[in-house]
């Protein structure tokens, strides 16, 4: 019992600096300006459809990419001898040294029409091939950036399934189809989860890598949000009921996804 | 004697520091009126000033550090701290918690902050170098009249940057409609900000560069419309890269960067529409909240010392609104277009000034529009999206538990 109190520093903390600015983004997003109350920014929100469904669908496809490319990588690595496992989840993390702004604008440099791809193709005799301010780089760079947070939740995972456990599905002939689909799969989806929830999430809510990447033209919500702040018509309530919005959003999308979590892991602790 | 040798250690590291002034050039003060400036001397006063990023001689590269020589002169300490947008330092400003004594905001946000009263006016009587310093034509601008909140420290004007290595040679460069051309699709560059994008469309249509109704808005986003097919992207400072490495031939930007980028890439030049243009002015400015006003009036009054404007506009390289101190500029630098556009082009150049709170909104919705307008959707879609996901959530739920149920009694 007396150890309780060891978590009251981060209770104070997440009091102070979680709570706190949620509700004033509750209370900013239900009042005007004057401090009225209003449903008026919520109800304004809808007229931004285009952007948040352009947001929804490009951090859906960046999740989906992140975990084709992470699952068999997390697997593969998971069976390595113990050196080369520290070596890769090294090599993953490297990247993550270097700011995420940086990284970006080096993407920029790589894809633009002069850029190194380009003026390599340009050697080989085949054409500049048009990457940069399309919707393709944007989640390009969104893969870049979030893959490791895919990649990693899904090896912690893969390391606790024993290689026993395969052993003896195969003994008890499954084909490795079956090995995979009522097997490592079963045991594998707590960290598709974690990580589906790690890319997703800041994915929706990137603001600077559509600008770079994307020319500008491909306005995601973490733009709209920025552009509510820092924009012409400084206008805090709207970007909170903005914020506010996809924070429900984000919220339903997990709770759907926490969902199939649990029944699936039980399905596969049942077999 | 540990604590003897620790003593010698310490004065061996800090001996350096005093013997070598950290700033470039020394600072003749003959000539100003020492009497003034040193009324606070010895009282241990400071102020707290706020600019822009790189907008001050530092003593950098052998320039004269400005500060250092206020501190110097006046005995006032100065504690300088940078912003990087005129919209976060309003944002600042308006969350309160801070206390500067001096800004450098441009002319648009001055407007918006005198209307909002969020300044204090200036006693000109103890600025006495603004009367002979500032020309008479950056005197009394629109945004301010009369200077009664500001005292200009830059200005500069929006024109063209072309690469013209890029562009056809019979192609004379000289409108904003160049930026229309369809011969340029895919190669030009235009600014991501609602403000500078719209003041250009309203010149391409002949309106004031300031939004007066929502239909002159309107007009000038269908022309936007019809550009965006033909551009490469919307950028700001990533202009810088995209200009020097020849990956854009056209692009409209702030003369004083495009200087920058002309001494990187000598194939670039620059050129002040015939249409005319926004010209922009950064000026120094007393928030409410100041606790030392005569303090940033002196300072506001030392920085229009010739020597000391001479020193800021090589530095910064934008154009001086001060006469005494381009009177010292040379005659290159004089009679450079770029920077120093003839009168009569000037007089075609307009001031932002704050629009009122609607247009302004709407203004940025239009962007939004313009920006998100490849896609057409139903309003009614986003409601429709998160009540699947609630009505998603709850069956899931509740499926969940019917089968815990049947579980249970196994």
């Amino acid at each position: 019992m007396k150890f309780k109190h060891a978590a009251l520093p981060y209770m104070v903390w997440s009091a102070v600096f979680v709570l706190v600015p949620l509700g004033l983004v509750a209370v900013f997003a239900f009042t005007t300006q004057d401090g009225a109350f209003t449903i008026d920014n919520i109800a304004r929100v809808s007229g931004y459809t285009p952007v948040f469904m352009r947001s929804v669908w490009l951090a859906i496809l960046a999740t989906a990419i992140c975990l084709v490319i992470g699952y068999p990588l997390a697997y593969l690595m998971s069976r390595m001898s113990g050196v080369r496992q520290r070596t890769m989840v090294m090599l993953i993390m490297l990247p993550m040294w270097i700011n995420f702004l940086l990284r970006t604008y080096a993407w920029m440099t790589l894809l633009e029409n002069n850029g190194v791809i380009n003026s390599l193709l340009r050697l080989l005799g085949l054409g500049p091939v048009r990457m940069i301010n399309t919707q393709g780089a944007v989640v390009l760079g969104m893969v870049y950036n979030y893959l490791p947070f895919m990649i990693l939740p899904l090896y912690s995972i893969m390391t606790k399934i024993d290689d026993r456990i395969i052993e003896a599905a195969q003994d008890l002939g499954a084909n490795p189809f079956q090995v995979f689909s009522r097997v490592i799969f079963p045991l594998s989806v707590p960290g598709i989860s974690t990580g589906v929830t790690m890319v997703f999430v800041p994915a929706i809510s990137t603001f600077i890598i559509s600008r770079m990447l994307g020319g500008g033209s491909n306005m995601l919500i973490g733009d709209l949000i920025d552009a509510q702040f820092l924009g012409n018509a400084y206008n805090p309530n709207l970007g909170a009921a903005i914020s506010m919005v996809l924070m429900v959003f984000i919220l339903l999308v997990m709770s759907i996804f926490n969902q199939f979590d649990d029944s699936e892991e039980r399905e596969g602790m049942l077999i | 004697m540990k604590k003897l040798f620790s003593a010698v250690l310490a004065l061996a590291l800090a001996l350096p520091l005093l013997l070598v002034p950290a700033w470039g050039e020394e600072m003749d003060y003959s000539g100003m009126d020492l009497g003034y400036y040193t009324r606070y001397k010895g009282q241990g006063r400071s102020i707290s000033v706020y600019n822009w990023g790189e907008y001050i001689s530092d003593g950098s590269d052998g320039s004269l550090d400005v500060n250092r020589a206020f501190e110097e002169l006046t005995g006032i300490k100065v504690v300088y701290s940078t912003f990087d947008t005129n919209e976060s330092l309003y944002a600042k400003l308006k969350t309160g918690g801070s206390s500067y004594d001096l800004i450098i905001p441009s002319d648009y946000m001055i407007a918006r902050m005198i209307g909002e009263e969020m300044l204090l006016p200036l006693d000109l009587g103890n600025i006495p170098n603004f009367e002979d310093s500032v020309g008479e034509r950056y005197k009394n601008p629109s945004f301010d009249p009369g200077n009664r909140y500001s005292v200009p420290y830059t200005w500069g004007t929006v024109g063209l940057i072309y690469n013209t290595t890029m562009v056809d040679e019979n192609d004379l460069i000289d409108s904003w409609s160049c930026l229309w051309d369809p011969v340029y699709a895919g190669n030009m560059l235009m600014f991501s900000n609602s403000k500078d994008a719209f003041g250009i469309a309203f010149k391409m249509l002949g309106y004031p560069i300031n939004a007066e109704s929502k239909e002159q808005l309107d007009r000038a986003t269908e022309l936007l419309k019809e550009q965006k097919p033909l551009l490469q992207a919307y950028v700001m400072d990533e202009i810088f890269d995209k200009m020097t490495g020849g990956e854009a031939a056209l692009a409209p930007y702030y003369a004083g960067d495009a200087i920058t980028m002309m001494e990187d890439n000598p194939d670039l030049a620059f050129v002040v529409p015939e249409e005319g243009s926004n010209i922009f002015t950064d000026a120094m400015c007393i928030p409410k909240e100041a606790r030392n006003k005569e303090l940033a009036e002196m300072y506001i009054n030392f920085m229009l010392e010739p020597e000391v404007g001479l020193a800021n506009i090589e530095y910064i390289g934008y154009s001086t609104p001060n006469d005494r101190v381009y009177q010292l500029l040379d005659d290159e630098v004089k009679n450079d277009p770029v920077r120093y556009p003839d009168q009569e082009l000037l007089d075609r150049c307009e001031y932002f000034v704050n629009l009122e709170p609607e247009l302004a909104a709407y203004m940025d919705e239009k962007w939004t529009e313009l920006l998100s307008a490849d896609e057409r959707y139903s309003q009614m879609l986003m409601p429709l999206v998160m009540l699947g996901c609630v009505i998603a959530t709850i069956s899931l739920n509740t499926a969940r538990a019917v089968r815990k149920n049947r579980q249970q009694p196994n």
